[in-house]
């Protein structure tokens, strides 16, 4: 077994860990501490923080990419042979990447969802429902699903114990008690009740995965469920990974121009009032149509697909990056501008204060409730955006999973009668669900840190 | 006035040449006209001569910054970059990859784009409107907090999903519409119907919200309080004085996107199958099609700056204070 590293891998635990250390160094700043405890206050961001805390936690299974040495072959080769690269939602899932069936079946059936056409011993042709081939045909399902709730309540209620005693300690009763009231400081009650639902949601559509295909099948037989899941990667890397790469140079652009002034200023304005002039889907439409052809002159620099799929996701991060980082810039370039007028920075400067410093200290302090906001807000749009963009045709590599895709080859199937639906709306639903988490979380993190909400 | 047009439609030169810049570095610093020639002409042996016949028929055969076989100024006019932007300056788009003049196919399509875009931005700003000022009116009620709600829920879904719903259930359930098309004139109506809806209803999650937003800063302001002890109703308050001072920062954002709705909805017009300029955008791209590509992007830009110019304006025209 070899572990391979993608270029989004590196960005995604690279920007885990910056995201950790940024964590660490915050929380030992009481005002820091105050306010997001002022936003989690709330019972709805805390429950939207969890869920996506979940999307976040299925991203980074789906961040671990192995590849396994095959049997050595009979060509006496050097080289160790290793199979397709694979990650650990793949290793988690594999019962069903491997029965795919033959077409379209519904969620739970048991045959499939068109009749084919057979002819039975006697020579007569008719036309008939075949039987699924994965499918265990002896399921107690509802014994197994009782089964899966009582793991799922085990393994939850488990979690939890072990987080209340780690923040209470040997008050441990005493907590206990007050949870159940309701009476803590953070909705604690809520934040619990979530996660026993989701663990046990996820323990059951598990369990039932072995049996059946619990979303159903699409075009080709593959199981909706499990492209539903490798979805959540690429969605959640689009709305985080676009605004963190884009985020230095909004900062630094927007700063700066509010800040020297001048031809600096001048400059900066023209170069954001051009790009955000151009409409947004042409330019990424013209980004990724010329990468697209780019890739297609290289065909050698990849050697599997899933890497080219994963440079391609990484140039439309790229490429969406470039269109979005000019709003935040005039923001953060308005805000500076205020800001250094402000008689502290001015008290700095009398103190010979350098002009670094000032902007460490004073400055990019004062800006964070923006760029917060912004990164919070910017993620929902994003993540709708690519579901957009795969329709057009500029989103994500064909062969990558996402929702924008599934809805894609969904949508041609709607002329039929009765109507295969499970597809489309296992995508909308998952994107339904992270997307409002988001805004949910965003709308009280804009209302905590804005000042103009103060009065 | 007039000089103040005048200034700013000279400040939009460089932004448009900016842009014009852009475009031409990703169309063809990225692929080289060579690159483009090869892919275009898709045989399997291709000739020096026949990518060279390619770029002349096209007019892709100079250099692209700099050409050394001139002398003096015509080193930089005799160029790739300059031919081209010429040619879009004075709205020669050329023609498409399919032989197409693009200018002509560009006038054609733009008036059902048009059909669609207009009344869903009129009709939506109407509903918008109305409905943050009745939620203004009734705020701090349940009212207020479950529309609230419903906002974030309209906003979290999916625009696809509105549109493939809709075609669901007033198409193929109901048929009351039908399900694509387009006709010109009042025999159209059918078409342009569940489109505008959908346009409508998708956007309403947001819209309420940031109006509804723009109202509530008003209503504590001072004149707000005169008005109401003066023995104002709530209501001439709110429709009359809130509704007048919250027109500026509406117009912000409502004007800049008028001239933009020449360019249509991509992803509704390709739904329902409306020949306007953003069903044509989405053919072209996914033919990859360069050069219609090339003129949206142009033309969506610089329908974006007059929309700035616009915004200007009407901040003279609706606001006393303000003087150019």
């Amino acid at each position: 077994m070899m572990f391979s590293l993608l270029w989004t891998d590196i960005l995604v635990w690279g920007l885990l860990s910056v995201l950790l250390f940024f964590g660490w160094g915050a929380s030992r700043s009481e005002q820091i501490k105050k306010q997001w405890h002022a936003i989690f206050k709330s019972s709805i961001a805390m429950a939207s923080a969890i869920i996506l805390f979940f999307y976040l936690f299925f991203t980074l299974l789906d961040s671990v990419h192995v590849r396994f040495a095959m049997e050595p072959t009979k060509t006496k080769s050097e080289q160790v042979q290793y199979s397709e690269i694979v990650s650990l939602l793949d290793l988690i899932f594999a019962h069903n990447i491997q029965s795919t069936e033959r077409t379209y079946s519904a969620p739970f059936a048991t045959h499939e969802y068109t009749k084919s056409i057979i002819v039975d011993e006697h020579g007569v042709t008719k036309q008939e429902y075949l039987p699924l081939k994965h499918i265990s045909k002896k399921a107690h399902s509802l014994q197994k699903s009782f089964i899966a709730v009582m793991i799922g309540l085990a393994i939850s209620i488990m979690f939890i114990l072990v987080h209340i005693f780690w923040r209470s300690g040997k008050g441990f009763k005493n907590e206990f008690k007050l949870i159940m009231q309701g009476n803590t400081k953070l909705p604690w009650r809520t934040a619990y009740g979530m996660i026993i639902f989701l663990i046990i949601l996820c323990t059951w559509f598990y369990m039932l995965s072995f049996d059946y295909h619990v979303l159903g099948t699409d075009k080709v037989g593959g199981d909706v469920l499990y492209q539903s899941l490798k979805s959540i990667r690429t969605g959640v890397l689009i709305g985080i990974l676009t605004t963190l790469i884009m985020l230095p140079v909004a900062i630094l652009l927007g700063v700066s121009a509010g800040l020297f002034g001048g031809w600096v200023d001048d400059v900066i304005q023209y170069l954001y009032t051009t790009l955000s002039s151009i409409p947004g889907v042409l330019l990424i439409a013209a980004g990724v149509l010329s990468m697209q052809v780019m890739i297609g002159n290289n065909p050698t620099w990849f050697e599997t697909t899933l890497e080219r799929s994963d440079l391609r996701l990484l140039f439309l991060i790229l490429i969406l990056g470039i269109t979005s980082w000019t709003g935040l810039c005039r923001l953060l370039r308005a805000e500076t501008l205020k800001i250094s007028q402000m008689e502290f920075v001015t008290a700095a400067k009398a103190f010979g204060v350098g002009r670094l410093t000032i902007i460490r200290r004073h400055i990019i302090p004062n800006l964070m409730h923006i760029i917060l906001i912004s990164v919070v807000l910017d993620f929902s749009g994003l993540v709708l955006a690519e579901a957009v963009l795969s329709y057009v045709g500029v989103g994500v590599d064909p062969t990558m999973h996402s929702w924008g895709n599934m809805i894609n080859q969904a949508r041609l199937e709607m002329a039929r009668d009765p109507m295969v639906w499970w597809s489309l709306f296992s995508a909308f639903v998952f994107m339904f669900i992270l997307v409002l988490a988001a805004n949910l979380l965003s709308d009280r993190v804009q209302t905590v840190l804005d000042p103009r909400n103060k009065s | 006035m007039f000089a103040y047009i005048l200034r700013r439609l000279i400040y939009a030169i460089p932004i448009l040449i900016g842009v014009n810049l852009i475009t031409f570095m990703l169309f063809f610093m990225v692929n080289s006209p060579d690159d483009m020639a090869r892919v275009q002409l898709g045989a399997k042996q291709i000739t020096p001569q026949m990518i060279q016949a390619w770029k002349e028929h096209r007019g892709y055969d100079k250099p692209l910054f700099i050409n050394h076989n001139e002398e003096g100024i015509s080193m930089l006019t005799e160029t790739l970059f300059v031919t081209e932007s010429l040619k879009l300056f004075s709205f020669d788009f050329g023609i498409s990859d399919s032989n197409r003049n693009i200018g002509s196919d560009i006038q054609e399509r733009m008036g059902p784009s048009l059909a669609i875009a207009l009344p869903t931005f009129m009709i939506a700003l109407i509903t918008n409107i109305s409905l943050a000022l009745i939620l203004v009116l009734f705020r701090g009620s349940v009212l207020d907090s479950t529309m609230m709600i419903l906002a974030v829920m309209i906003m979290s879904i999916s625009g696809l999903f509105y549109i493939i719903a809709g075609q669901v259930l007033f198409s193929k359930m109901w048929h009351w519409v039908p399900i694509s098309g387009y006709e010109s004139g009042w025999n159209g109506i059918s078409f342009i119907l569940l489109p505008v809806m959908i346009g409508v209803f998708s956007g309403i999650g947001s819209g309420v919200r940031w109006y509804r937003s723009i109202f509530l800063e008003q209503i504590n302001q001072d004149y707000v309080r005169t008005a109401r002890a003066k023995g104002l109703s709530e209501l001439r308050v709110l429709f009359v004085h809130v509704l007048r001072n919250g027109m500026l920062p509406i117009l912000t954002g409502v004007v800049v996107v008028i001239p933009t709705l020449f360019m249509g909805s991509l992803i509704m017009e390709s739904f329902f199958g409306i020949p306007g300029l953003g069903s044509y955008t989405i053919d072209a791209i996914s033919s990859q099609d360069f050069a219609i590509v090339k003129a949206m992007v142009f033309l969506g830009s610089m329908l974006y700056i007059v929309g700035l110019i616009l915004t200007d304006i009407s901040y003279t025209l609706f606001d006393p204070r303000v003087k150019l």
